[in-house]
């Protein structure tokens, strides 16, 4: 256990390190603040605002939307089928079955459809395949959350004569909310480092994103085309951009992480 | 229904799955008394009390049969307003557990669920009935803080406030007493006996001495069987069944 613990916080380490290496070295201001100049991909200069604005926009996108429809599910497992535990249990199931499908699947679903509604890549058909592929995710952990509601509690609001709606909105969300932003914000982490369901469905460009139907760069695809790239300096280019992302996901853990713990000092201590 | 009668439990069985936990229960709970449903930890108390409002549809597991008239509404007639229903009855459960909200919140999010929308009216409310469960002069001056800062016994007086404040004419206590300290326990207490010309009271215990306290009739139950009832003059000065007289004895609990 211990050499299996060992073994893998290595492997983090090393993969952390050579971000950290390589990334260092060749991020500049100019990468975070331009767009790539014709030429980008073989030396010449710019940078990858683009991939940055580019994923935010489809993350928070995709978040937004995945939490929208997210959120009521899962008030819906745990508060209205509480009389249908066999029901819960096989939506459990099969969404915990989705979540095992590659990302690139979703890729490839998405595609489908946007051939059937003839939309082009685009930052909507990004959102739309990101949203189903966080959805899972997103539905799983407010769900663990929620069961984690003590009875008492429920108990408590029902006797006084509270409806489902009210029990759901009033005391789910405020009892787990720190529960709830952690999810948010998984999910956001989740959607942003793939690149597999953006492939098809998002494009690439060399441009700011400028609308929901316009195609959008981001930053894993960015990094694949730069690592493609035969020009050393532009492979160490993409070290940078994968330093950029990772950044992005620490700062969201840290401030999920922060939220959480200002939040757990109010909560109820039993 | 008798004048007297409150509550009047007919023919009440409730099973989980192949287990029955209670068996044919009929009991009169009369108006305006405190009614203490004594009886060994197991012997299907609290569930007993988890019928009168219903809060058994929370556990799939439980089948419950039979009439619990209220009024001459029947509680487990799936064709009532529960929700109405529920507002007739205050819960005060072992455990506080006070909403996810400011301590005043808690009460007027009850006051709400009653229809009272004017903030005035909801202000002198909330006053009264924090009054009411002699909570009021200890924290009136932390009225927006997270109702759990409260100490736990503070936190069930909250709670009972909270129940008040629905307008309940029943009030419902499960073991309201056993996590609490000494001093709160007997606000809890002295509260109910204040409390009973208004309200009627079912308490569900397991300490004697409690019992013999503030009831004015027994219900004494063992495994899921009612075994005696009566005036608590009778259940505990001539108990005429042998269990209760072992369980009053201390001979099992």
């Amino acid at each position: 256990m211990i050499i299996a613990t060992f073994f893998i916080l290595a492997i983090l380490a090393i993969i952390i390190y050579s971000i950290f290496e390589k990334g260092v070295k060749s991020i500049s201001w100019e990468m975070l603040t331009q767009v790539p100049q014709g030429g980008y991909y073989y030396g010449k200069g710019g940078g990858i605002l683009n991939a940055i604005l580019g994923s935010l926009a489809l993350a928070s996108g995709a978040t937004a939307l995945a939490f929208l429809i997210g959120l009521p599910v899962a008030l819906y497992l745990n508060v209205f089928l509480i009389r249908h535990k066999k029901v819960i249990n096989i939506i459990r199931f099969l969404l915990d079955l989705i979540w095992g499908i590659p990302s690139i699947v979703y890729g490839a679903f998405g595609f489908t459809l946007m051939i059937f509604f003839g939309i082009q890549t685009s930052l909507l058909a990004g959102i739309l395949t990101v949203t189903l592929f966080i959805l899972p995710i997103m539905i799983r952990s407010m769900d663990e959350i929620f069961s984690t509601v003590p009875i008492g509690l429920q108990e408590a609001a029902y006797s006084l004569g509270s409806n489902k709606s009210e029990i759901a909105f009033k005391i789910f969300t405020r009892q787990s909310f720190s529960g709830i932003v952690t999810a948010v914000l998984l999910s956001f982490g989740r959607g942003i480092g793939d690149a597999a369901a953006v492939l098809f469905t998002a494009g690439y460009t060399d441009h700011l994103p400028n609308g929901l139907l316009e195609p959008v760069a981001t930053l894993p695809l960015s990094i694949f085309f730069q690592l493609s790239s035969p020009v050393p300096e532009v492979q160490n280019r993409a070290y940078a951009s994968a330093l950029v992302l990772t950044l992005i996901i620490l700062l969201v853990s840290l401030f999920s992480r922060g939220l959480g713990k200002r939040y757990h000092k109010t909560k109820i201590n039993f | 229904m008798d004048e007297k009668t409150k509550i009047e439990i007919r023919d009440l069985n409730v099973w989980a799955g192949k287990t029955q936990i209670l068996k044919n229960i009929n009991i009169d709970i009369p108006r305006n008394k405190i009614t203490v449903i004594l009886g060994p930890s197991g012997c299907g108390k609290t569930t007993l009390l988890k019928c009168l409002n219903r809060l058994t549809d929370l556990y799939p597991e439980l089948n419950v049969n039979g009439r619990i008239m209220i009024d001459g509404s029947n509680v487990l007639d799936a064709n009532e307003d529960i929700y109405k229903l529920r507002q007739q009855m205050g819960l005060l459960s072992q455990r506080p557990y006070p909403l996810p909200m400011t301590i005043y919140n808690n009460v007027a999010y009850a006051l709400k669920l009653r229809g009272i929308k004017s903030r005035r009216e909801t202000h002198k409310l909330v006053m009264h009935y924090l009054q009411q469960a002699t909570l009021w002069d200890e924290i009136r001056g932390r009225l927006r803080e997270p109702a759990s800062r409260l100490s736990i016994g503070q936190q069930q007086r909250l709670c009972l406030a909270r129940g008040l404040a629905v307008n309940p004419e029943i009030i419902l206590a499960d073991e309201p007493t056993s996590a609490l300290d000494p001093i709160s326990s007997q606000f809890i207490e002295e509260t109910f006996v204040k409390l009973k010309n208004d309200y009627t009271i079912v308490l569900v215990t397991h300490v004697l001495r409690q019992a013999k306290r503030i009831a004015d009739n027994v219900v004494f139950m063992y495994l899921g069987d009612v075994i005696e009832q009566g005036s608590v003059e009778e259940v505990f000065g001539n108990p005429k069944m042998e269990r209760t007289k072992l369980y009053l004895g201390g001979t099992f609990n």
